[in-house]
């Protein structure tokens, strides 16, 4: 196995600065904006980028915590199920725009599950979603409005984020297998 | 992130869940107990949403089998299953069956082979949920059986402990009342003791369990300090628990007669001042009024028992969840 790191703290913190720029510019300000951290590591980045607005803009936007735990496709399929943390988002969805914020964007079936959430809880005005990493290979029409880092990567490959506030650190690495067969 | 790679990830922080079935609670250990009301804090956020509904469990049938009456317990899986998107059959037995004679094991493989993902039993013998579920594939709960256990009511029991009090280590805990036919009192005495309280048991020495009157402590049961006077049991009481008085005691010479239960063993205004400030009031229900507590109190601002039944269908959703929410 070896492990290459795609972004470093100073990249994250540079990458998060823009998204949140971007996330006003394109909503043209702050009104009805709602951020909702997808459990477990989409929280601190959903976090992180409202604390970002508030400096900048000035204005203290609302942000959520939501676990998909329960809306998941692939519970039968599983052997252990997920520990479920409770869903708490402090205004109702609806009429909002509902930023969904998550760290890796992959096959797309986490945030198909977490719209599912967001549906029952609400009419969403609309719902745009923010991911630090991107690495294609989805299996569901999904995409995302704002994204930190694209990232190609084999199917064979693991890209995993760290993130100070859950594992003492800011990184994103790809572990890939190593090419001589070792496990 | 790719929801079958998170697996690893998850399973470091997904704690280890090991039964197929919820018998009583002597074989839970703490951590389970832990995730157990964990999964209830997230299941009752469920409940205070305006849609009480996710499809975790879409797809899947519980069927309640109940030997015994009851509303609160009944209705309450029914309720939980129903939040998680399954679908409900209710048995009761007075119009099934069991009245042409057909046995528990043939009641249960029938209702297995018609379908059932789990079952969720009452029954008036001790043991009869562990013969179903010797004998079955699909999950059993045990919604009481005889006077041995019901641990569903124990868990509500903690959580509503835990989310007035704060904690429930080091609390003191007096369960009051009939402890001899009670399976609340002993599934509570196991959890209790696993979570760290201090179980004091009170009521009438006609109604102590054999086998905790006197000296003699036995092994399969839980520690509990047995204190047949009840200003004594009460002195700083964090919580009084109070049992149900079944009035066909009276009639079977274990009591002289109801007032003198009354006078010497009912939870009222004066007696509950002997606790400490703010000490929960808990009933597993029905409530005798009057009888093992007075209405005053029943009612007063230190009971809970509402708030017990309001948690008892968030447990139960997440004890479905936990039993049913993945593949074993």
């Amino acid at each position: 196995m070896s492990e290459k790191v795609i972004l470093n703290e100073a990249d994250i913190r540079r990458a998060l600065t823009r998204i949140a720029h971007e996330i006003v510019e394109k909503n043209q300000g702050c009104q009805d904006l709602v951020f909702v951290g997808i459990e477990r590591r989409g929280v601190p980045l959903a976090r992180r980028l409202t604390a970002s607005i508030e400096e900048f803009e000035k204005v203290a936007v609302p942000v959520g915590v939501l676990d998909i735990s329960l809306y998941r496709d692939d519970l039968a399929s599983r052997g252990l199920q997920p520990v479920v943390r409770r869903t708490d988002i402090p205004t109702d969805v609806s009429d909002k725009v509902v930023v969904l914020v998550d760290d890796v964007l992959f096959p797309g079936r986490s945030i198909r599950a977490a719209m599912d959430a967001i549906m029952d809880l609400g009419r969403p005005q609309r719902i745009q979603l923010a991911v630090l990493v991107d690495r294609g290979h989805r299996e569901l029409p999904i995409r995302a409005d704002y994204v930190g880092k694209n990232v190609p990567a084999a199917l064979s490959e693991e890209v995993s984020v760290k993130l100070r506030e859950v594992d003492g650190r800011d990184e994103a690495v790809i572990i890939s297998p190593d090419k001589g067969g070792e496990p | 992130m790719r929801l079958a790679q998170q697996q690893e990830q998850l399973d470091r922080h997904s704690l280890p869940w090991r039964h197929r079935h919820i018998l009583d609670l002597d074989d839970f250990s703490r951590e389970e107990i832990e995730l157990v009301l964990s999964t209830t804090d997230a299941m009752k956020e469920i409940l205070a949403r305006e849609v009480k509904m996710v499809p975790t469990l879409r797809g899947k049938t519980i069927t309640t089998l109940f030997y015994e009456p009851s509303t609160r317990t009944r209705v309450s899986f029914e309720m939980a299953a129903k939040s998680l998107g399954a679908s409900v059959v209710n048995v009761t037995t007075a119009t099934s069956s069991v009245v042409k004679g057909e046995s528990l094991l043939d009641t249960v493989r029938t209702l297995q082979s018609l379908g059932t993902d789990a079952m969720v039993m009452r029954h008036s013998m001790s043991g009869a949920p562990y013969v179903a579920a010797r004998h079955l594939g699909v999950n059993v709960i045990n919604a009481g059986d005889g006077w041995h256990a019901h641990p569903t009511q124990a868990l509500l029991d903690l959580y509503t402990i835990r989310d007035k009090l704060g904690k429930i280590e080091g609390t003191k805990v007096m369960i009051l009342g009939d402890i001899k036919h009670s399976r609340v009192a002993r599934s509570n005495m196991w959890g209790l003791s696993t979570m760290g309280a201090r179980v004091v048991l009170c009521g009438p020495p006609t109604l102590m369990p054999y086998d905790l009157v006197g000296e003699v402590h036995h092994k399969a049961m839980p520690p509990a300090e047995v204190q047949t006077r009840i200003d004594k049991a009460l002195d700083g009481a964090d919580v009084v628990m109070v049992l149900r008085l079944q009035r066909e005691r009276q009639s079977g010479g274990l009591l002289p007669s109801l007032r003198e239960y009354v006078s010497l063993y009912q939870l009222n205004a004066e007696r509950l001042k002997l606790a400490r400030p703010g000490a929960l009031v808990l009933h597993p229900g029905p409530v005798n009024e009057d009888v093992e507590v007075s209405l005053e109190v029943a009612q007063g601002a230190q009971s809970v028992i509402q708030e017990q039944v309001r948690n008892g269908v968030a447990v139960r959703m997440a004890l479905l969840y936990l039993l049913m929410g993945g593949s074993h």
